[in-house]
C-alpha cells in the first residue's frame, strides 16, 4: 500500500513566511495526482516536503501508512525526477540509473537486468554507455526517468519534469509518462504550472494558491464546477471571461443584453436570488456564431462588433469589446499577476472591456465587422465579487 | 489501475541511518578547528602568556610574572620603533610600486589577444620562485662587487661606492626591488581578472561619447576594477607587513632592513629573549590583526554569500 | 576571448617560451614594447641566476650575460652535499604529506561549511580565514617552546613541519573548497540523497568527483607554499636530517671559507626551482583560477 496523506501540513520560514499552510491531501494507492498552481504557490515546496528534502514545520505525512516526518528521503522508499534532471555528469547513463541499486547493495546482475529493463521501457538502450553531456535535452528527461523507474519505489514524485523541454517534446514526453504510470500503477504525484499538463495526465488535480489548496477534483470537475474565481480563470485556455454583472430576481444582467437565469443555477444559488452584484463566467467555448450555429441552437442571442480576429485553423478566437468596466476580485488579480498582466492598461476602448470567443472555423466573423453570437447560458458561472466563490457550486467532493 | 510492475520485486527500504546532517557536519569540521585551535589560537595565548613574564638569562627556566615589563622595554626601545617605521615605510612604498607595476602588466596583458596562456606563465615564475631562491637571486643582482648592477655601474663610473646591501638606505632599496619584482605579477594577476569581468561594451559605449584613453581608463577602468583593487590591496599589505624571508636571508636585517617579524625572531633565537621576544611577537600580531579586521570587514560579504543556505 | 586563444597558446607554448608567440596581426608597436618588457621583468633575473651557477672561480665576478666557460660543477657539487640532498628530501615528505591531508581536512571542513546545516558558519569560516592573516613569527615562538617540550623539535624528515604547515595550509584550502563546492548544483546532492545514500556518501561519491578541478587547484597551492616555507623551517629544525630546502640553502657553506658560494647557491636554487616552474608550466590556468577565486566575484 503505497497511499500519501498530508494531514494539516504547514511549512514555514525562519523569517517568517508560510510557504503551504493547512495542507489537507489524500493520495490513494496508485493514483496519478497533480499539484499545479502559479510559480510562488507552494506546489513544489509540498512536493520537496513529501521527499524529505524540506523539513515539515507541522502536521502529519503518512506514506504507505507509516508516519514518515522524521524519516529522510532515504528511508521513505521514493524516486524523485527533478526539474534540472539532476543527472550525476561524472557517471553514464547506466550508473545514473543504476546508482540507488548500487547504494542499497543489490547484487550486481539484479542491477543490469533492471536498468535493461527500465532503459527498454524508455527506449535508451543505445545510450546506456554515454555520459550526460553528450545526449540531447529529451534523452536526458527520459534518463532522469528512467533512474526513478529502476527503483520501483513506493511513490514517484516529480518535480515540473517537461518544462525544460521544448514545447513539441513536451507533448510527446507528456502521453510517454502517463503511459508509463498506467503500465507501472505507482502512486505519483507531479508538480507543474501548466494546466494543460495538469488536465490532461491527472486523475486528480489540486490547484493551489498562496500555499493553499483551492480545491481537489478530476480534470472534468475543475473544468465544469471551479470552486471559486481563481480555479475557474487557472483552468482552460483561453481563459474565461469575466464580466461584471447583476442579478436581479430571475435575470442576470450582463454587459451586452439581460440573460435568464437557467432553472438548474436558481436551485443552487447560496443565500437564495434576488439582487445582488455578481462576477460572471463565461468560457470563450460557449459562445457560438448564430450562423453557424443555425436557428435551432438555444441561448441567448447578441450582436457584438469584432475587435480582433486569430485564427488557428481548428478554431477562430474573436475578441469583442463590451461596454463594462473590468470585473475586481482578488484571485482575478492574483491571476493576472501570474500571467504578468496586472500593469497592462485594460482592453478595449471607452472603459470596455475584452471578451473572448472561440468559434467554429466555419464562421465568417472578422475584424471590424459586427458578428451575432450565441451563448450557451446553461454553462454562465456566478461568483461572488467579495469572497470569489462559485455561487452555484453543487455538493462539495471529498478532496 | 490495474498493471504489472515493470521490475516485480519487492525491494525493503535502506533502513540503516547513516549519520545524521548535524552530526556529519561537526565531524567534518573537527580535524580543521582542532588543528587552528592547536597550532594557531593556542600558540597565541601561550605567547601572550609568555610575554607576561620576565626570564631570567643566568637562571634559566626561572620567572618572574610581570605583566608589562616586556612591553615597556619593547616601547620605549629605540629598536622597536625603528623596525615599525621600516616596517611601514617597506610596506607603503612596496605595495604602492606592486599595485601601480602590476595595473600596467594587466593593462598589457589585458590588451594582448593572443599568448594569454604563455604570458600568465611568464608572469607566474616570480610568484613560484621560493622567496629564499629570490632572495638570492637579487643578492647576486646587487652584491658588491661581483653583482650584476655593481659591474655595470661599475663600468660606466657611476655609483661605485654604493655598497647596495651593506649601506643605509640602499639595502632598504634592494628589499624592495625584491619584493616588487616577486609580487607585482601576482598583482597583475588579480588585476587581470577584474579587467576580464568588464564588459567590453562600456569601452566602446565611451568611445562613442567621445572619451579619450585616459578618460575611458579613468572614469571606466577604476571605478569597476575597485573591488579588486581593493582585494589586492589587502591582500599585500598583510603580507607585507609580515615580511620575514627576503630581509633575513638578504642582509639578515642590517643597514635599516630589520622589520617587525625579524626583530622579534632576532629576540627569540639570537638573544634567547623568550619573554621579550613573544612581546614583540604578540605587538606584532596586534598590529597585523587590526589591518586584518579590515580585511574581514570587506570580504565579509563574499564569506556571508559562501555560507549561506 | 580567454577560450579562443585556448589552443593557439598551447602551440605558442610548444614554440618555447623564449619567444614571445607569433603575432601576425595587426599588434600596435608599443603593445609588443610593453609584452617585451613584461617578459624581461618577470624572467630576467631567473636567467641571471642559472647564468651564475653555470660559473665558477674568477668567471662569477663580472657582468658577463653569458657564462664564458659553462660547467657545471656547482651543480655536483650541490648534490653530494648531504645538507641539500637531505634538505631535497625533506622537502619532499613534508610538501606531499601536508598537501594530501590538507585536501582531507580541507574538503571535510569546506563541505560542511558549503552545504551542511552548521551553526554560526560564518564565524567559523572567517575564524579560519583569520588564520591566514597570523604572522607566522607570531606563532612561532611558542610553537618552538611547545614543540621542544613534547619531542617534535628538530625531528628527522622534517616530521615536525608537517603539523604547522597543514595549518596554515586549511585557510587557502578550506576557501578554494567552499567555492568550488558551491558550484556544484544542489539537486545532484538532493537526486544523492533521494537515491538512498547518506550525507556522507552524497559528499564522496557525488561532490568530490565533480569538484575534481578544484582538489586539483589546492593541491598545487598547497604544495607551493608547503614547498616555500622558511620561518617555520629555521625555527623548528636545526639539523641537516631534518631541514627543509629553504632552510638548508639559507645556511650553505661556500667550498671556500669567506667566500659567498654564490655558485653554489645559485645551482641549488636553480635546482628547488625547477619543480615549481614545472608546476606552472602545467597547470597555470588552475592555479590562475585558485588565486583569483572570490577576488572577482567580490
Amino acid at each position: 500500500m503505497a497511499d500519501i496523506q498530508l494531514n494539516h501540513v504547514w511549512k514555514r520560514y525562519p523569517d517568517g513566511f508560510e510557504a503551504v499552510k493547512d495542507m489537507n491531501l489524500d493520495v490513494g494507492d496508485g493514483e496519478f495526482m497533480i499539484l499545479v498552481g502559479p510559480s510562488g504557490c507552494g506546489k513544489s515546496t509540498a512536493l520537496r516536503m513529501i521527499a524529505g528534502l524540506e523539513e515539515i514545520s507541522e502536521g502529519e505525512l503518512v506514506i504507505g501508512g507509516e508516519t514518515v516526518n522524521e524519516l529522510g528521503p532515504r528511508e521513505r522508499d521514493i524516486a524523485m525526477v527533478f526539474q534540472n534532471y539532476a543527472l550525476y555528469p561524472h557517471m553514464t547513463v547506466r550508473e545514473n540509473m543504476g546508482f540507488a541499486l548500487k547504494l542499497a547493495k543489490t547484487p550486481e546482475e539484479e542491477i543490469n537486468k533492471k536498468v535493461e529493463e527500465a532503459a527498454q521501457i524508455l527506449d535508451l538502450k543505445q545510450h546506456l554507455d554515454r555520459k550526460p553531456a553528450n545526449l540531447s535535452g529529451g534523452q536526458r528527461q527520459r534518463v532522469a526517468m528512467g533512474r526513478a523507474i529502476v527503483r520501483d519505489p513506493k511513490s514517484f514524485l516529480m518535480d515540473e519534469p517537461l518544462s525544460n523541454l521544448d514545447a513539441k517534446l513536451r507533448v510527446q514526453m507528456r502521453t510517454e509518462v502517463a503511459r508509463i504510470q498506467a503500465r507501472l500503477g505507482t502512486t505519483t504525484v507531479y508538480v507543474t504550472h501548466d494546466q494543460t499538463e495538469a488536465m490532461t495526465l491527472g486523475d486528480r488535480v489540486a490547484v493551489m494558491r498562496a500555499g493553499v489548496i483551492q480545491q481537489v477534483d478530476t480534470p472534468r470537475n475543475l473544468y465544469d464546477d471551479p470552486k471559486n474565481l481563481f480555479v475557474a480563470g487557472f483552468i482552460g485556455s483561453p481563459s474565461m471571461n469575466f464580466l461584471p454583472a447583476r442579478l436581479e430576481g430571475d435575470t442576470i444582467k450582463l454587459p451586452f443584453g439581460d440573460v435568464p437565469l437557467p432553472d438548474r443555477l436558481r436551485q443552487r444559488i447560496e443565500g437564495g436570488a434576488g439582487t445582488r452584484d455578481v462576477i460572471a463566467g463565461i468560457r470563450p467555448e460557449h459562445f457560438e456564431d448564430a450562423q453557424v450555429a443555425g436557428e435551432d441552437h438555444t441561448g441567448t442571442r447578441f450582436k457584438a462588433k469584432v475587435a480582433v480576429v486569430e485564427s488557428m485553423g481548428s478554431e477562430l478566437y474573436v475578441y469583442f469589446d463590451v461596454q463594462s468596466g473590468p470585473a475586481q476580485s482578488d484571485h482575478l488579480t492574483e491571476l493576472a499577476q501570474d500571467a504578468g498582466m496586472e500593469d497592462l492598461p485594460s482592453h478595449g476602448d471607452d472603459e470596455g472591456m475584452q471578451v473572448v470567443a472561440r468559434l467554429d472555423p466555419a464562421s465568417r466573423a472578422h475584424a471590424g465587422a459586427e458578428v451575432e453570437l450565441v451563448l450557451d447560458t446553461d454553462e454562465i458561472k456566478l461568483f461572488d465579487p467579495a469572497g470569489g466563490q462559485n455561487l452555484t457550486e453543487p455538493a462539495p467532493v471529498a478532496a | 489501475m490495474e498493471a504489472a510492475s515493470a521490475t516485480g520485486s519487492v525491494r525493503a527500504p535502506a533502513r540503516s541511518k547513516g549519520i545524521g546532517e548535524k552530526k556529519l557536519a561537526k565531524l567534518m569540521l573537527a580535524p580543521s578547528m582542532i588543528l587552528i585551535a592547536l597550532v594557531a589560537a593556542y600558540p597565541i595565548l601561550y605567547a601572550v602568556w609568555l610575554s607576561m613574564h620576565d626570564y631570567s638569562l643566568v637562571h634559566p627556566g626561572l620567572s618572574r610574572f610581570d605583566v608589562f615589563g616586556n612591553y615597556k622595554d619593547a616601547l620605549s626601545s629605540g629598536e622597536f620603533w625603528a623596525a615599525v617605521r621600516t616596517t611601514f615605510i617597506f610596506t607603503a612604498v612596496s605595495v604602492t610600486l606592486e599595485l601601480v607595476i602590476g595595473l600596467a602588466m594587466a593593462m598589457a596583458m589585458h590588451a594582448a589577444f593572443r599568448g594569454q596562456g604563455v604570458l600568465r606563465t611568464v608572469v607566474l615564475v616570480p610568484w613560484a620562485v621560493l622567496t629564499v631562491v629570490t632572495a638570492f637571486m637579487w643578492q647576486g643582482i646587487f652584491q658588491s662587487p661581483l653583482g650584476l648592477v655593481p659591474s655595470v655601474l661599475d663600468s660606466i663610473h657611476v655609483g661605485q661606492n654604493i655598497v647596495w646591501l651593506g649601506q643605509k638606505p640602499y639595502a632598504l632599496i634592494v628589499l624592495i626591488v625584491a619584493d616588487t619584482w616577486k609580487t607585482a605579477p601576482f598583482m597583475a594577476l588579480l588585476l587581470l581578472a577584474g579587467l576580464q569581468v568588464i564588459p567590453k561594451d562600456l569601452y566602446e559605449a565611451g568611445k562613442v561619447d567621445g572619451a579619450s584613453a585616459w578618460q575611458r581608463f579613468v572614469k571606466i577602468t577604476l571605478p569597476l576594477l575597485r573591488p579588486a583593487i581593493l582585494v589586492a590591496l589587502i591582500f599585500r599589505t598583510l603580507d607585507a607587513l609580515r615580511i620575514f624571508d627576503l630581509p633575513f636571508v638578504l642582509t639578515k636585517g642590517a643597514q635599516g632592513t630589520t622589520t617587525l617579524s625579524l626583530i622579534a625572531q632576532q629576540q627569540l633565537q639570537n638573544n634567547g629573549l623568550i619573554g621579550l621576544g613573544s612581546a614583540l611577537s604578540v605587538l606584532t600580531f596586534l598590529i597585523v590583526m587590526t589591518v586584518s579586521l579590515l580585511y574581514i570587514r570587506f570580504v565579509g560579504g563574499n564569506i556571508k554569500a559562501m555560507t549561506e543556505d | 576571448m580567454e577560450a579562443a586563444s585556448v589552443p593557439q597558446t598551447q602551440a605558442a607554448t610548444r614554440a618555447r617560451t623564449k619567444t614571445k608567440g607569433t603575432k601576425k596581426e595587426g599588434t600596435p608597436w608599443w603593445l609588443w614594447l610593453a609584452v617585451l618588457g613584461i617578459v624581461l621583468f618577470c624572467l630576467f633575473p631567473f636567467y641571471w641566476m642559472v647564468n651564475i651557477s653555470l660559473k665558477t672561480g674568477p668567471d662569477l665576478s663580472g657582468a658577463a650575460l653569458a657564462p664564458p666557460n659553462p660547467t657545471l660543477k656547482n651543480y655536483s657539487s650541490i648534490f653530494k652535499n648531504p645538507d641539500f640532498t637531505n634538505g631535497l628530501r625533506n622537502s619532499a615528505i613534508v610538501a606531499f604529506t601536508v598537501t594530501f591531508l590538507s585536501l582531507i581536512f580541507g574538503s571535510f571542513a569546506a563541505y560542511a561549511l558549503a552545504r551542511l546545516k552548521v551553526k554560526g558558519k560564518f564565524w567559523i569560516l572567517a575564524i579560519v580565514l583569520s588564520v591566514s592573516t597570523f604572522p607566522p613569527i607570531a606563532i612561532a615562538a611558542p610553537l618552538f617552546k611547545l614543540w621542544t617540550d613534547i619531542g617534535l623539535y628538530d625531528r628527522p624528515y622534517g616530521v615536525g613541519l608537517i603539523i604547522p604547515y597543514l595549518t596554515f595550509a586549511l585557510p587557502l584550502t578550506v576557501y578554494v573548497l567552499t567555492s568550488f563546492f558551491r558550484e556544484i548544483p544542489k539537486d545532484l546532492e538532493e537526486a544523492a540523497l533521494v537515491d538512498g545514500a547518506t550525507h556522507f556518501q552524497a559528499f564522496y561519491k557525488v561532490v568530490i568527483p565533480l569538484a575534481a578541478p578544484g582538489m586539483a587547484t589546492a593541491a598545487i597551492l598547497t604544495f607551493i607554499a608547503a614547498w616555500n616555507e622558511f620561518l617555520f623551517a629555521i625555527t623548528l629544525t636545526s639539523s641537516s636530517d631534518a631541514r627543509t630546502v629553504p632552510a638548508a640553502i639559507a645556511f650553505f657553506t661556500g667550498s671556500v671559507e669567506h667566500e659567498v658560494p654564490l655558485g653554489t647557491i645559485s645551482a641549488a636554487s636553480v635546482v628547488i626551482s625547477i619543480p615549481l616552474i614545472l608546476m606552472v608550466l602545467f597547470f597555470q590556468k588552475r592555479i590562475v583560477a585558485g588565486l583569483t577565486a572570490g577576488a572577482v566575484k567580490g
